[in-house]
């Protein structure tokens, strides 16, 4: 009975020891993962991720920097400030929800303690929208993107600066969660996010050259000549969930936002540059 | 699967039995040359085989280079079930393996996917 005992607290101690082991705070996630692209591509100088596979395709990087001459993007900022600027049916305006705006884009995601979830900024600005009587937002498609060209815009060049409160285990939770939506096999085909943006960045597939998975935050929303218009990051997760043959989430949907928060906390130290062009 | 297999070979060789009193190969009177021939078409096919994504067939448009080429697959896969159980899913192997498990989770149709281990082999 004793050496049972005995067997079984060296057990407990064991599978203590390979837990702590094995689980990582996100502060050693991020080293590793921005460490991991580094040692990959060490002529890429770190700031120079925000640009995607452009930082690393110097064909694909010309035919964008022609394409940045005249940007598709410009007239959706053009928008964006008209809707910034005009007021509600109520008289207030977008500034009365977010007195620091319209450069807010580095301020999101973001931990919500109150509600304890993972806030967006077209989250946050749907709310405003609702909280003054107006009508929400889509969050894939339409004037959001307008908006966002915006706001991105006047937030160029703030640094992305995630933060996963410790005094509160939800957070730390959403965090995991996005992190597990990250690496988890899904679809059809059988591929995580990492097995593409990861394992095999920059690699080519067929004639595209997959894209490090660091700095994919920063350019959003992003003109894609593909969709022929801006869109936002939760519809491009939602592409990218369609060509591995799985199921969307929803948009705005908790998976995609704790998706978000994982991402763009990977992202942290790195400049924005929204909104981007992208083929 | 297996039992197929032994089926076909069982199948094949009582052909060429007949095929040599006719004095034809074995393989076009068995089907084998077409089989090939359509296995090509499903690996190169985008929405099917897809092969050229990720693998190198010499001679083949614009190829990724995330997988190895596809050359001297009999020399790598003296055993045609050893391939066969390769693109069927290739994680049992290596459980790290980006390769889309194209038997395991039908993204190919049976006869397809037979056609297109036929095509790989002969590479």
């Amino acid at each position: 009975m004793k050496q049972l005992f005995r067997q079984m607290t060296l057990m407990v101690i064991t599978c203590g020891f390979i837990t702590a082991a094995q689980a990582t705070t996100p502060e050693e996630d991020l080293a590793a993962f921005q460490k991991f692209y580094k040692k990959r591509f060490p002529n890429v100088e770190t700031s120079d991720f925000v640009n995607g596979a452009y930082s690393i395709d110097p064909v694909g990087r010309e035919n964008w920097e022609a394409i940045e001459e005249f940007p598709p993007y410009e007239p959706f900022i053009d928008e964006g400030q008209a809707m910034w600027e005009k007021p509600f049916a109520n008289g207030k305006t977008y500034k009365d929800c977010f007195p620091d705006g319209p450069a807010i884009a580095g301020k999101y995601p973001q931990w919500d303690k109150e509600k304890g979830m993972v806030m967006t900024l077209p989250l946050a600005l749907n709310n405003c929208r609702e909280a003054n009587g107006e009508k929400p937002m889509k969050y894939k498609k339409g004037s959001i993107n307008s908006i966002l060209s915006y706001i991105s815009f006047e937030s160029r060049g703030q640094i992305t600066n995630v933060e996963i409160p410790s005094d509160d285990p939800a957070a730390l939770q959403a965090y995991e969660d996005g992190k597990k939506f990250y690496y988890s096999r899904r679809g059809q085909l059988n591929f995580s996010c990492a097995h593409c943006h990861l394992q095999n960045a920059g690699m080519i597939l067929r004639t595209e050259t997959l894209g490090p998975a660091l700095g994919h935050t920063t350019h959003f929303p992003v003109y894609r000549s593909k969709w022929g218009t801006v869109g936002t990051l939760h519809r491009r997760f939602t592409g990218c969930n369609k060509q591995v043959r799985a199921k969307p989430f929803k948009a705005q949907g908790e998976e995609y936002r704790n998706l978000e928060y994982f991402l763009t906390y990977m992202s942290n130290g790195l400049p924005l540059n929204g909104p981007g062009a992208r083929k | 699967m297996i039992g197929n297999t032994k089926k076909w070979i069982g199948m094949a060789g009582a052909i060429s039995v007949l095929a040599g009193q006719f004095l034809v190969t074995p393989a076009s009177f068995a089907g084998g040359d077409k089989a090939i021939e359509e296995g090509k078409k499903i690996s190169f096919d985008r929405k099917k085989g897809n092969c050229l994504a990720c693998h190198n067939i010499i001679g083949a448009p614009s190829p990724g280079n995330i997988a190895p080429a596809l050359v001297a697959m009999k020399s790598r896969f003296p055993n045609k079930e050893d391939l066969h159980k390769q693109i069927w899913d290739a994680t049992e192997k290596n459980p790290e393996s980006a390769m889309p498990p194209f038997g395991k989770h039908g993204i190919l149709s049976e006869a397809d996917f037979e056609k297109v281990v036929e095509y790989i082999w002969t590479l």
